[in-house]
């Protein structure tokens, strides 16, 4: 039922996250923040099961800081990103797995910004855009449609609207609000809150 | 009844010292000469070669000098045994890095080195081992330093150089680095004459021979490093040029003391 939603314009990535929590068919709160800042320009959007979801970002955001303090200089969003795929295996093998998929927006001073894919079964991806949850049935083919190189932040930002429009359309969960933030050169920046614009059919 | 302390490694002796540590040291200090010198373009390691016999069949492209992945090989001083388990481990080290998936990334220079050390630091506290009888000169590039010089030593200790020396009569080769190399204006081919320069004067034999000396550099190139190990003519050159620089400087000399002698 959860959307994440993530995509890489010219020298930054876009992300955006449904602000609902929700458990069986309650929503229990409607202004839920599921990135987890790993390090100055790191981000991580998590959803999947609820407990898992804090336990997971927090051991990896910790372990990030801890590389850090040992060797002075940071891992870069390649390197965060197989760490983490690692961690997520070995869990997934072990007697408590974790059930959480996840988005990883970075930004590195020689690599430019890159986004991370990965679900529950800890496969990774680097891709241009990507999206979890029934949300991706929707957004992705607009993506598909618009998605284009290089794009201004205004031009990614007009495209996340135009996804979260297809959704509130189209799909029948009510996600009504989506927290947006971007990682660029100068870190991690929040942009607010995202509503859907109203249709006009 | 200082054999109370000699037979343990993990023993103080009373005036603090830990004897088979300071022993290891004092057998690296008879081991052949290996110096690094750290340039603007790239990094060298230079080694003597002691199995000199010409009945030795020479399979193995370098003797002294190891690579242990794409961005960094070694040198090493000391017993040529305990190098090659330490040797491995380094490379075991950086695989795992690598290829267990946990980073997909090259290991960086000083992770690497202090990896390392903290193995041969658990040598100097465990029970019933010795220590291991090597010291080390690593040269690397990775992408948060750039071009690095690291030496370790068997007790555990490391540190980073612009130029170094360990192995027999290394305490005067660094003082003749220290006199000689420029910093932050030394490029490559300046830091190879320099090599062959403190080698020259520091091993104990009349004349270098190319068949002495091994010389790896390593560099960057299109974005990747590249480690050579420099081949026979190459080194020969090297000391063909010194040799006819020091003919020059000693006629230079005659000269002016032919002059004075005149005058007087």
């Amino acid at each position: 039922m959860e959307c994440l939603i993530g995509l890489q314009g010219k020298d930054f990535i876009l992300v955006a996250s449904d602000t609902m929590s929700a458990r069986s068919v309650v929503s229990m709160k409607q202004d839920q923040d599921k990135m987890f800042p790993l390090s100055d320009k790191l981000l991580m959007l998590v959803c999947g099961e609820s407990g898992d979801t804090a336990q997971f970002a927090e051991y990896i955001a910790k372990n990030i800081q801890l590389y850090k303090m040992r060797n002075g200089y940071e891992l870069s969003p390649h390197a965060a990103a197989n760490f983490t795929r690692k961690q997520l295996a070995d869990a997934l093998r072990s007697q408590t797995p974790y059930n959480v998929n996840m988005l990883l927006a970075g930004h590195d001073k020689e690599d430019g910004p890159s986004l991370y894919y990965m679900d529950y079964l800890a496969s990774l991806n680097k891709v241009p855009f990507g999206v979890h949850g029934y949300g991706g049935f929707f957004s992705l083919s607009v993506m598909d449609r618009y998605y284009q190189k290089d794009m201004n932040q205004d031009e990614a930002m007009k495209l996340l609207q135009q996804c979260i429009d297809e959704l509130s359309r189209r799909f029948i969960v009510n996600l009504p609000t989506f927290n947006v933030r971007v990682v660029n050169k100068d870190g991690i920046k929040n942009l607010g809150i995202l509503k859907a614009k109203p249709t006009s059919s | 009844m200082a054999r109370r302390y000699d037979s343990r490694t993990t023993i103080f002796s009373p005036e603090g010292r830990l004897y088979q540590v300071e022993y290891a040291m004092e057998a690296i200090g008879h081991a052949g000469t290996c110096l690094g010198i750290l340039a603007n373009d790239g990094v060298l390691l230079a080694a003597e070669r002691r199995n000199t016999n010409k009945l030795l069949d020479e399979v193995s492209f370098s003797e002294k000098i190891y690579k242990l992945y794409d961005d960094m090989a070694c040198s090493v001083a000391g017993i040529t045994a305990d190098a090659n388990v330490l040797t491995h481990d380094l490379r075991l080290i950086a695989q795992s890095f690598v290829m267990s998936y946990l980073y997909q990334e090259p290991i960086p220079c000083e992770q690497i080195v202090s990896s390392l050390c903290d193995i041969k630091q658990a040598y100097t506290q465990f029970g019933g081992k010795r220590p291991f009888g090597v010291s080390l000169l690593y040269m690397g590039w990775d992408r948060h330093y750039g071009f690095q010089l690291y030496q370790s030593d068997p007790s555990g200790n490391y540190g980073g150089w612009k130029a170094t020396c360990i192995g027999n009569n290394s305490a005067n080769a660094v003082s003749m680095l220290k006199q000689e190399y420029k910093e932050g204006e030394t490029n490559l081919q300046e830091a190879l004459a320099l090599s062959i320069k403190v080698l020259s004067k520091t091993l104990d034999m009349t004349k270098l021979t190319p068949d002495k000396v091994e010389l790896a550099t390593l560099t960057r190139e299109n974005g990747k490093t590249k480690i050579r190990v420099l081949g026979f003519p190459e080194v020969d050159k090297l000391i063909t040029v010194y040799n006819e620089e020091q003919a020059k400087i000693e006629a230079e000399k005659k000269k002016e003391a032919e002059k004075k002698k005149a005058s007087s």
